[in-house]
């Protein structure tokens, strides 16, 4: 029994969850942000990305160590590179909860208006694709993450109409057209959210089935589903 | 992919102990195959069954079918022809240690009876030159014996010595468990280059070694032969649980 290397596995999943928690973290504060207007909140939301930043690399650099050191095989080897990919995709919501935290703080320096796009409802959507992907890496249970895959199209539909009922309003009201330009970024924002929590359940089916599900390509333990 | 070696029914005994269960398998020719398992599993003994030498053991019973491209080799051939079609490596390097290097080459042809020097010089430089020890002992053929030799060096003359009596198959019986990592990255050059001309069955307990030498994989467990499949999906995703738990040390 290897059971350091096992240990060490553990200590691995545990460490990504934490990042997975500061990551899910970041983009509920950005949408607080966004829905309060509160620039206290972007700021938070700046200064965690620091330590998201640092805890990314290193997950990264455990998981480079079990690889050089353990040489793992089959699950252990696909847990290990669904981690390095998983932990690639948290850094990058953490990006997006920045990304949108500095349209809330562009927002901010023009009067409120109504914008036609349901900005917490779409929030809402992709956060709890991320915390499904997450739940599926938490229970290694490939069926729930092919239930986050099919939860995507809903969030691109979405951003398609935020774009163009957006496009709509910056022709009907050029004066609101900053206010537009930054829902229209933030929509993007969670679509690409929703995008990577996609990508965190392809990667979880990959740890637990052996299956590429990437670009549409079929999990053969489903073919006759 | 042509068939190299196939197996039916097998079994073997010691004594009473019923060392290989029913084994069905088919090795594909000119291909490199590995076999893994925890000790006392059966691939040696069932590697050792690939050439007859199981049977040199007075205890020891073998059931079943071997054929070796097409000649069933427990009907219808004498062991020491099998042993002439079927080389075979060890874990220790076994050089016959007072004859030279060029002797211990010749050795197999001339107990078939070359005496022509011509073809005696021809058939150790062309040995030697396959195993990759050539350059490294060509001035010393005759001067130096083989047990002179470094470990690995060692090894190399021993393949070099099954090879020159123009086998079909190889079983190497973890060549190189015995040798530094620089050795054994040439005996692992020498199994990939040698493929293409001889069907290798190779026994290991290092599965980066299998990994990285050896196109299918079988995994023994307890005598029996638990999945044989292809060295990829074996070390990425393999079909039986038990195969799983032994490649990621969750045995036992």
């Amino acid at each position: 029994m290897r059971i350091r290397f096992h240990q060490s596995l553990d200590d691995l999943k545990e460490k990504l969850l934490v990042m997975a928690g500061m990551a899910e973290q970041a983009i509920q504060r950005a949408i607080e942000a966004y829905r309060t207007r509160d620039t206290s909140i972007c700021d938070l939301v700046m200064h965690g990305e620091l330590a998201i930043n640092k805890l990314e690399r290193e997950i990264d650099q455990m998981a480079l160590d079990l690889l050089a050191m353990e040489q793992p095989m089959a699950i252990d080897l696909r847990f290990i590179l669904a981690v390095i990919k998983i932990n690639a995709d948290l850094e990058r919501v953490g990006d997006q909860a920045v990304n949108i935290a500095e349209r809330v703080c562009d927002l901010n320096a023009f009067a409120a208006a109504e914008m036609p796009v349901d900005i917490p409802h779409m929030a809402s959507l992709a956060s709890s694709m991320v915390r499904k992907a997450l739940q599926s890496f938490i229970e290694g249970d490939a069926e729930m993450a092919r239930s986050v895959l099919a939860m995507d199209d809903q969030v691109d539909k979405m951003n398609e109409a935020a774009y163009y009922s957006l496009s709509i309003l910056i022709k009907d009201q050029p004066s609101l057209t900053a206010q537009a330009l930054n829902a229209l970024v933030i929509a993007r924002n969670l679509e690409r959210v929703a995008d990577h929590a996609t990508n965190i359940a392809e990667d979880v089916i990959f740890w637990v089935r052996g299956a590429d599900v990437r670009h549409h390509q079929g999990d053969p333990q489903n073919a006759t589903s | 992919m042509g068939v190299g070696i196939e197996v039916s029914d097998l079994n073997a005994w010691y004594g009473t102990n019923h060392t290989l269960q029913e084994i069905q398998l088919t090795i594909p020719a000119n291909h490199a195959t590995a076999l893994i398992g925890p000790s006392g599993c059966g691939k040696s003994t069932f590697v050792r069954c690939l050439n007859r030498m199981h049977e040199t053991n007075p205890i020891a019973r073998v059931t079943g079918k071997v054929l070796i491209n097409d000649v069933d080799i427990y009907a219808d051939a004498s062991p020491v022809e099998i042993r002439r079609r079927v080389g075979m490596v060890f874990q220790r390097p076994n050089p016959f240690p007072t004859m030279s290097i060029y002797d211990n080459v010749a050795s197999g042809l001339k107990l078939n009876g070359f005496r022509s020097r011509r073809v005696l010089d021809e058939v150790v430089e062309r040995s030697l030159r396959q195993s990759a020890l050539w350059e490294e002992v060509k001035d010393d053929l005759k001067k130096k014996s083989g047990a002179s030799l470094s470990g690995g060096q060692q090894q190399r003359l021993c393949i070099a010595r099954a090879l020159a009596v123009d086998p079909e198959v190889m079983l190497m019986d973890e060549p190189a468990s015995a040798l530094d990592p620089v050795s054994t990255a040439k005996i692992e050059d020498l199994i990939f280059e040698l493929k293409s001309q001889y069907t290798i069955v190779i026994v290991t307990h290092n599965m980066q070694q299998a990994a990285r030498v050896a196109e299918n994989t079988g995994f023994f467990l307890m005598g029996k032969l638990i999945e044989f499949d292809s060295t990829h999906k074996i070390f990425t995703n393999p079909h039986d649980k038990r195969t799983e738990d032994y490649i990621t040390g969750r045995f036992g």
